[in-house]
C-alpha cells in the first residue's frame, strides 16, 4: 500500500506542474505579473511531494517489498542495507526519480535565494523550469514507473548488478545529477533573462553561483565514476574514451567555457549572446548524456540493457526544448543589448574567447566520435567503434597551444595589455621547462612524436600556475584550479608514457619474471561473505630490495551469478602497483595482470583541487 | 568602397569559417583511419580481401572451445553461422565465458583467424551483442 503513495504524490507533482506552468505562463506576454505567495507554497508542496515518493521507493528497497516490480527487478534480500540503499538509483526508473527529485529541490532553492531580483525573471525561470519538471514526471509516470506492482508477490528479487554494489558508484548517480540538473537552472534562466531583457551584468552575478555549483559537482561525479572504473573494471585505466564517460565529459567541456564567459560578462559586461547560447547547449548536453546513456543506443561498455522506446520519448523533449529555446533566443534577440566597446587584441578577454574556442573544439571532437558511430549505423548499418587513438590524434596537437594560452592568459589585464614588456621570469621559466623535459624525454627515450613540446608546455604552465600564486592581488579560487589543471594534464602525461604492463595466466605455486621483478602466485583462500563467495589470492612481488603482498579477490555472487574482480592496489605518492586477477575456467589457471602506475594519485588529487578550486570561488561574495 | 570597419569584419569571419573548415577536415580525415569496424564471423568468411586493419568481432564465445597456456588464451567466436579462432595474450575480463557474448579486438591473419589484442564483454551478464541477436533471430 505505502507504494501507491509514492505513486500517487507524483500525481499530484503533476498536476501542481500544470497549474503552475498555466498560471506563470500569462508573464510570458505581460511584464507586470508578480510571483504571488500561493505559487511559492505550491513549488513547495511539489518538492515534498516528489521526496516523498523518493523516501517511497528507498523505503520499499530497504524492506525488500517485491511487489514492486523495480525492487524485484534490482534487489535482493541477502544485499547489504548500503546496497539496498544505493540500488534505489542503480536502475532506470529510480535514476530518473532521482533526477526529478534533484530538478524540483534545486528550483526550490531557487525561488528562495532569488528573492531580491526582479519577479518577472523569478517568474519565468520557474515557468521553463516546471517545463521540464512536467517533461520528467510524464516520462516517469507513462514510461519507467517505479511503482508498478507485481502480482503474485515474488518470494526474491533478481539482485543488483553487483558490480555496481561498490561504494564509489553507489554515490557516483547523485553527485553526476547535481551536475546535470544545475544546468537545468542555467538553462531556464538564461531563456527567463533573454525574455524579461536581463542579460546584464547582475544576471552574471547571479546565475554564477549555479555555474559553479553543477560545474563542481560534474567534476567530482566524473572523478567518483572514474574511480570506480579504475579499480573495479579491472583494466587498471581511468579513462577509455567510452561513449558512457564522453557524454560525461561534454557538459563538462562546455560548462567550463560557460564559466569562464560568464566571469568575463560579469566584470566586463561582454559576450552576452555568446553565454546564453552556452548555458543553451550545456543543458542540451546534459540531457542527451541521459538520453544516451538510458536508451540503449550507445553500444558501450557500460550499456545496461534498455527499452528503446523510453529513448524515444527523451529525443522528443529534447527535440522539444532545444527547439523552443532557439525559438525564443530568435525572437527576443533584440533585447540582449551588447557593449560595443572598441575590443584589443592583448587583452584578457581574447585570452578568455581563446579558452572558449578550445574548449568548442575539443567538444566537437568528443562529440563527433561519440555521435558518428550512432549515426552510421542509422545511415548505411555498418558497425563501427572510435577507440583512443582518434581522440589522443585529434586533441594532443591542440592541446599545446591550450596549454601555452592557458600559462600567459590569466596573467594578462582585462581591456588592453602590452605585449612590448617581455616577461623575464616567464621566458626564464620556459627555458627551465625545456631542458627538464628535454632530459626527461632522453633518459625515458620517450619516443611519441609530439611528447616533447607536449611535456615542455605542461611543465612550463605547472611551473607557472605556482609562480602565480605568489603574485600580488591573487584570485585564489582561480590559481587552484588552474594549478590543479596543470597537476593534472602533468600526471596523465608522466602516467601515460611511464606505466608498465604485464599479463599472463599463472597456477597456485608459479612464478614469473617481470622488469627486475619477480611475481609469484602464492596462494588462494575462500572466504564466505554475505552475499557472495570471495577468493582471495595472495602474490608476491619482489625486486632486489623490496617485497611487495598483494592480495585481490574475486567475488562469486550468487544473486545474480556473477564473479567480479576486485583489484589489489598499493598506493604510494609516486606510484600504484596494480593487481588483478581473474578465473577463465576450472582448469587451475588464473588470468593475472600486474600493472605498474606511476602518479596516479596525482589524477585524483587534481581533479580534487580543479573542483576545490569552484568551491572557493563559490564561497567569495566578489570574485 | 567598403570602410576599415567592414573590411575587418569580412577578414574575422572567412578567418572564422576557414578554422572551421579545417578542423571539420581534420576530424573527419582522423576518423577515416582510426575507425574500427565491427565484423560478425560470416561478414568475415565473405570478406574478399583481408586488409591490415584493426576490427573488432562480436559473437558468442563456442562452448569447450577455451584453450588456456601460460602466455595465450585461445578460443572460438561463433555466430552459430561461423566461426573464427582467437588468440590472445593479455586479460580477460570477468565475464569472458563460454557460451557468453564477446567482442574481440585486433588484426585478422586470415579468415578463419584472429590476432587479438583486446577482449571485451559486456557488463550485464544478460547482454548479448546485437550481431548475435540478429543472427540467432535469423534462424
Amino acid at each position: 500500500m505505502i507504494n501507491q503513495l509514492g505513486n500517487y504524490s507524483l500525481y499530484i507533482a503533476l498536476l501542481i506542474s500544470i497549474f503552475v506552468i498555466s498560471k506563470t505562463s500569462l508573464s510570458l506576454r505581460k511584464s507586470s505579473i508578480t510571483l504571488s505567495g500561493n505559487i511559492f507554497s505550491l513549488i513547495s508542496v511539489q518538492s515534498i511531494m516528489v521526496i516523498i515518493s523518493f523516501l517511497t521507493l528507498i523505503y520499499a528497497f530497504v524492506t525488500s517489498d517485491f511487489s514492486n516490480e523495480t525492487v524485484y527487478n534490482n534487489s535482493h534480500t541477502t544485499k547489504p542495507l548500503f546496497y539496498k540503499i544505493s540500488g534505489t538509483w542503480g536502475n532506470h526508473e529510480g535514476s530518473l526519480l532521482l533526477w526529478l527529485l534533484v530538478l524540483t529541490i534545486f528550483l526550490f532553492i531557487f525561488t528562495v535565494e532569488s528573492k531580491n531580483l526582479s519577479q518577472r525573471y523569478r517568474t519565468l525561470t520557474l515557468f521553463f523550469q516546471q517545463i521540464i519538471i512536467f517533461g520528467f514526471l510524464l516520462f516517469i509516470l507513462f514510461t519507467s514507473n517505479p511503482f508498478s506492482n507485481l502480482f503474485p508477490i515474488p518470494n526474491e528479487g533478481t539482485g543488483l548488478n553487483p558490480i555496481l554494489q561498490d561504494p564509489a558508484l553507489a554515490i557516483h548517480p547523485p553527485i553526476l545529477y547535481l551536475g546535470y540538473v544545475g544546468t537545468s537552472i542555467i538553462f531556464s534562466s538564461a531563456l527567463a533573462a533573454i525574455i524579461s531583457g536581463s542579460i546584464n551584468k547582475s544576471w552574471a552575478s547571479h546565475i554564477k553561483k549555479w555555474v559553479l555549483v553543477s560545474w563542481v559537482f560534474l567534476s567530482i561525479g566524473i572523478l567518483l565514476g572514474s574511480i570506480w572504473a579504475y579499480y573495479e573494471l579491472g583494466w587498471g585505466g581511468f579513462w577509455f574514451w567510452d561513449p558512457v564517460e564522453n557524454v560525461s565529459l561534454m557538459p563538462w567541456l562546455c560548462l567550463t567555457a560557460l564559466l569562464h564567459t560568464i566571469f568575463t560578462l560579469e566584470k566586463r559586461d561582454i559576450f552576452h549572446s555568446w553565454a546564453v547560447i552556452l548555458s543553451i547547449t550545456t543543458f542540451a548536453l546534459s540531457m542527451s548524456g541521459t538520453f544516451l546513456v538510458r536508451s540503449g543506443i550507445l553500444n558501450s561498455i557500460h550499456t545496461f540493457a534498455n527499452d528503446p522506446s523510453r529513448g524515444v520519448f527523451i529525443l522528443c523533449f529534447l527535440f522539444i526544448l532545444i527547439f523552443l529555446s532557439i525559438l525564443i533566443y530568435f525572437f527576443y534577440q533584440k533585447t540582449i543589448k551588447e557593449n560595443l566597446t572598441k575590443p584589443y587584441l592583448i587583452s584578457k578577454e581574447t585570452a578568455v574567447l581563446l579558452n572558449n574556442l578550445f574548449m568548442m573544439f575539443f567538444l566537437s571532437v568528443v562529440l563527433i566520435g561519440t555521435v558518428y558511430p550512432i549515426f552510421l549505423e542509422v545511415i548505411n548499418n555498418e558497425k563501427i567503434s572510435i577507440g583512443p587513438p582518434f581522440y589522443h590524434k585529434l586533441l594532443i596537437p591542440f592541446l599545446i597551444p591550450f596549454l601555452f594560452f592557458m600559462a600567459i592568459g590569466p596573467n594578462i589585464k582585462w581591456i588592453n595589455d602590452k605585449i612590448g614588456k617581455i616577461n623575464f621570469t616567464q621566458v626564464s621559466i620556459f627555458i627551465i621547462s625545456i631542458i627538464v623535459s628535454y632530459f626527461f624525454v632522453k633518459k625515458y627515450g620517450v619516443s611519441y612524436l609530439l611528447s616533447l613540446p607536449l611535456f615542455i608546455l605542461s611543465i612550463f604552465l605547472f611551473f607557472i600556475t605556482i609562480k602565480d600564486f605568489f603574485g600580488k592581488r591573487v584570485n585564489i579560487s582561480q590559481k587552484i584550479s588552474h594549478f590543479g589543471f596543470s597537476l593534472l594534464i602533468l600526471s596523465i602525461l608522466l602516467n601515460g608514457v611511464l606505466s608498465k604492463e604485464f599479463s599472463s595466466n599463472m597456477k597456485v605455486g608459479d612464478e614469473r619474471k617481470f622488469l627486475n621483478k619477480t611475481i609469484k602466485f602464492e596462494s588462494i583462500k575462500v572466504i564466505k561473505e554475505q552475499n557472495y563467495q570471495s577468493l582471495i589470492g595472495e602474490f608476491n612481488i619482489k625486486d632486489e630490495n623490496n617485497s611487495l603482498s598483494l592480495k585481490p579477490e574475486l567475488r562469486i555472487y550468487d544473486q545474480p551469478q556473477t564473479i567480479t574482480s576486485e583489484a589489489d592496489i598499493s598506493s604510494t605518492i609516486f606510484s600504484d602497483n596494480f593487481l588483478v586477477f581473474n578465473v577463465l575456467k576450472n582448469d587451475g589457471f588464473y588470468n593475472v595482470r600486474y600493472q605498474i602506475k606511476p602518479f596516479m594519485i596525482w589524477i585524483w588529487i587534481s581533479v580534487i583541487l580543479i573542483s576545490f578550486g569552484g568551491l572557493i570561488s563559490l564561497k567569495k561574495k566578489n570574485v | 568602397m567598403y570602410g576599415k570597419k567592414v573590411k575587418l569584419r569580412i577578414l574575422f569571419i572567412s578567418l572564422l569559417l576557414i578554422s572551421v573548415v579545417l578542423s571539420i577536415y581534420l576530424i573527419l580525415k582522423s576518423l577515416e583511419e582510426n575507425v574500427v569496424y565491427f565484423l560478425s564471423p560470416t561478414e568475415i568468411k565473405s570478406l574478399v580481401q583481408i586488409e591490415n586493419k584493426k576490427i573488432r568481432v562480436g559473437g558468442m564465445v563456442k562452448d569447450n572451445s577455451i584453450v588456456i597456456n601460460s602466455e595465450n588464451v585461445n578460443f572460438v567466436i561463433t555466430d552459430f553461422k561461423n566461426e573464427i579462432n582467437v588468440s590472445y595474450s593479455g586479460s580477460v575480463p570477468n565475464l569472458f565465458k563460454e557460451g557468453k557474448g564477446v567482442v574481440a579486438e585486433g588484426f585478422l591473419k586470415d579468415q578463419s583467424f584472429l590476432i587479438a589484442e583486446k577482449i571485451l564483454a559486456k557488463h550485464d551478464e544478460n547482454y548479448m551483442p546485437p550481431e548475435v541477436a540478429e543472427s540467432l533471430k535469423d534462424k
